[in-house]
């Protein structure tokens, strides 16, 4: 049934104790695809990966990877899935081989096939030359890889990636995201829980926004980005006596109403379009002789989306590193 | 399956055992020092029929096993806390195979145990004039008996929840257990309620039957009380691990 999606939950509820961690999420994810589970900490989405990684039961509600009831048959469903947590699960003692080998092994490869598949995932992801090496004296960025490699030693047609880049450097990040994209490419339907927008933007096809255990949005990330506000242009002036100067320069530019933050010396405008419109501002406010310290075009963060969607700010969740302004960006 | 999932933990568990030389110090140094502590120091002040390192070496045989087995506890604990368990889970493989694994391994080193302990004990005068049949059985009775603990084992690393407080409740339990026990002192010499509890304890049994097969050749009158004992503990805690294992993490 080629309709059928490939990971598909419903009416999914979850307590512990006094907790409702989930109320009710429902998503599916069509068969090659990658779907981002956004939410802020503790806003449902590991338990609802956990749900459907087998790990965890659900208190109410139906899940199905890959066509089987991960409920019913989570032996059956195991086959079918691979997953990579946020913490990274690796036996610390055991060199990256031995844990890649180990791993083949308990998906009932023989010996042979286990080792030759472990040398070609470590040579993938590039970890050959740390492949003999116990994995506690591992990088966060090789352990993410090696536990990536770990979930696809069967080559699974499914994929679940808890937080696959936080705590992750830029590139680290960066590489990581590279390979996600190409599993994808490759076929693999990839569901992934995040706290970054950037990240669902780069990476996924369709975004669900949940918070406080319930499905608050989904959409692709444009329309989630345009829901809180779009884009806009963000200036910064050397010297505050210019900025109603600047105000005014922007909002005609721009055909919208500037928004002005004289302790930051900011000036915002929303902007529908790019084609051109950085050089022409750089032009004209260089041509009315105000300085600048900054220009950039910036989207909105997960708080913002979260304050567009929910009326309030994101709870606790971590904004460091989403999408600052960055100078100036093409 | 269940069994190449089982041996293939076991193999995990003896490359951490290669990486982590220390986690055999449990069956090998600190039963030489007991050899060699209870021979030299207490050896002469407690009186037994025979010599006393003929006594005391059913004891400290039984008392190593037992804290190995128990130990297993302590490894299965740190598998749940730090999410290697979750990795296990997320794979089609036995899920059984992960605590079999663990007791199989702790066999492993209940032999080396003994092995260590036979050939310091006849360094210093151990003697098993039993005869080889009954020492073959002496062995089997007490890898059974560390068996059957390790069972508790996993059932006791599946409830509570961190190594550290384990560490303490195996003391405050196997500790007790061997020292009122026949282990390496005759209980006639304790007091009246006490005598009551050692007498009949698994602990004091499965000594009382392991020394009269070494020494004696024989199993004795505790014998059959021995294994009735290590049966019993088996059929409880076999399926009580099992239970909470899967209960607590499915």
């Amino acid at each position: 049934m080629p309709d059928r999606p490939t990971i598909f939950a419903e009416g999914l509820f979850k307590s512990f104790g006094d907790t409702h961690a989930l109320r009710g999420v429902g998503l599916d994810v069509a068969e090659g695809t990658i779907l981002a589970l956004l939410g802020p900490n503790g806003a449902g989405k590991t338990t609802a990966v956990r749900i459907l990684a087998t790990l965890l039961r659900p208190d109410a509600g139906r899940a199905e990877v890959a066509g089987v009831d991960v409920l019913r048959e989570p032996a059956r469903a195991r086959t079918r899935m691979g997953l990579a947590g946020q913490y990274a699960a690796l036996d610390e003692v055991l060199t990256g081989r031995e844990n890649l080998e180990m791993i083949a092994r308990l998906f009932r490869l023989d010996r042979a096939t286990a080792r030759r598949r472990a040398a070609e995932l470590l040579e993938r992801f590039d970890l050959v030359d740390a492949a003999d090496r116990v994995t506690r004296t591992y990088s966060g960025g090789m352990r993410r890889r090696l536990d990536l490699a770990g979930a696809l030693v069967a080559t699974p047609p499914v994929l679940f990636l808890d937080e696959p880049t936080t705590g992750l450097d830029p590139r680290s990040r960066l590489s990581m995201w590279d390979m996600i994209g190409e599993l994808a490419r490759g076929g693999t339907t990839v569901l992934m829980t995040t706290q970054y927008l950037e990240e669902a933007d780069r990476l996924a096809h369709d975004i669900v926004v949940i918070d406080h255990g319930q499905v608050i949005a989904r959409g692709t990330a444009a329309e989630l980005k345009q829901r809180s506000g779009g884009e806009r242009l963000e200036v910064v002036v050397s010297d505050a006596a210019c900025l109603p100067q600047a105000a005014a320069a922007l909002s005609a530019l721009a055909g919208t109403e500037a928004r002005v933050e004289p302790d930051q010396r900011r000036v915002t405008v929303p902007v529908t379009s790019h084609g051109g419109l950085l050089t022409r501002a750089v032009r004209e406010l260089d041509g009315r002789g105000v300085e600048l310290d900054d220009i950039g075009f910036r989207r909105p963060t997960l708080d913002e989306v979260f304050l567009a969607l929910t009326g309030r700010p994101a709870e606790e969740s971590d904004s460091s590193g989403v999408d600052a302004p960055a100078g100036v960006r093409s | 399956m269940w069994l190449s999932d089982s041996l293939e933990m076991v193999r995990r568990n003896l490359l951490h055992i290669r990486r982590t030389p220390e986690l055999l110090l449990d069956v090998t140094l600190s039963p030489i020092m007991f050899v060699l502590l209870f021979n030299y120091v207490f050896g002469g002040a407690i009186n037994v029929p025979g010599s006393y390192v003929n006594f005391m070496m059913a004891g400290i045989f039984v008392q190593t096993i037992a804290f190995a087995g128990v130990y297993t506890a302590v490894l299965l604990a740190n598998d749940l806390k730090n999410g290697m368990i979750d990795r296990f889970r997320s794979l089609p493989m036995a899920q059984s195979a992960v605590i079999t694994g663990r007791t199989f391994t702790d066999v492993l080193r209940g032999m080396l145990a003994i092995g260590v302990m036979w050939v310091v004990g006849l360094l210093v005068g151990f003697r098993p004039d039993g005869g080889g049949l009954a020492a073959l059985g002496a062995i089997g009775l007490m890898l059974l008996f560390g068996y059957a603990l390790s069972w508790l084992g996993v059932a006791m690393g599946v409830v509570v929840r961190t190594p550290e407080a384990l560490q303490g409740i195996m003391f405050a339990t196997v500790f007790p257990l061997t020292f009122a026990s026949s282990a390496f002192v005759p209980t006639e010499t304790m007091p009246d309620w006490l005598q009551i509890f050692a007498a009949n304890q698994p602990m004091t049994l499965v000594v009382n039957a392991t020394r009269s097969l070494l020494i004696d050749g024989t199993g004795g009158p505790d014998l059959m009380p021995a294994l009735l004992w290590t049966a019993g503990i088996l059929v409880v805690a076999f399926p009580l691990a099992v239970w909470l294992y899967a209960k607590r993490v499915v």
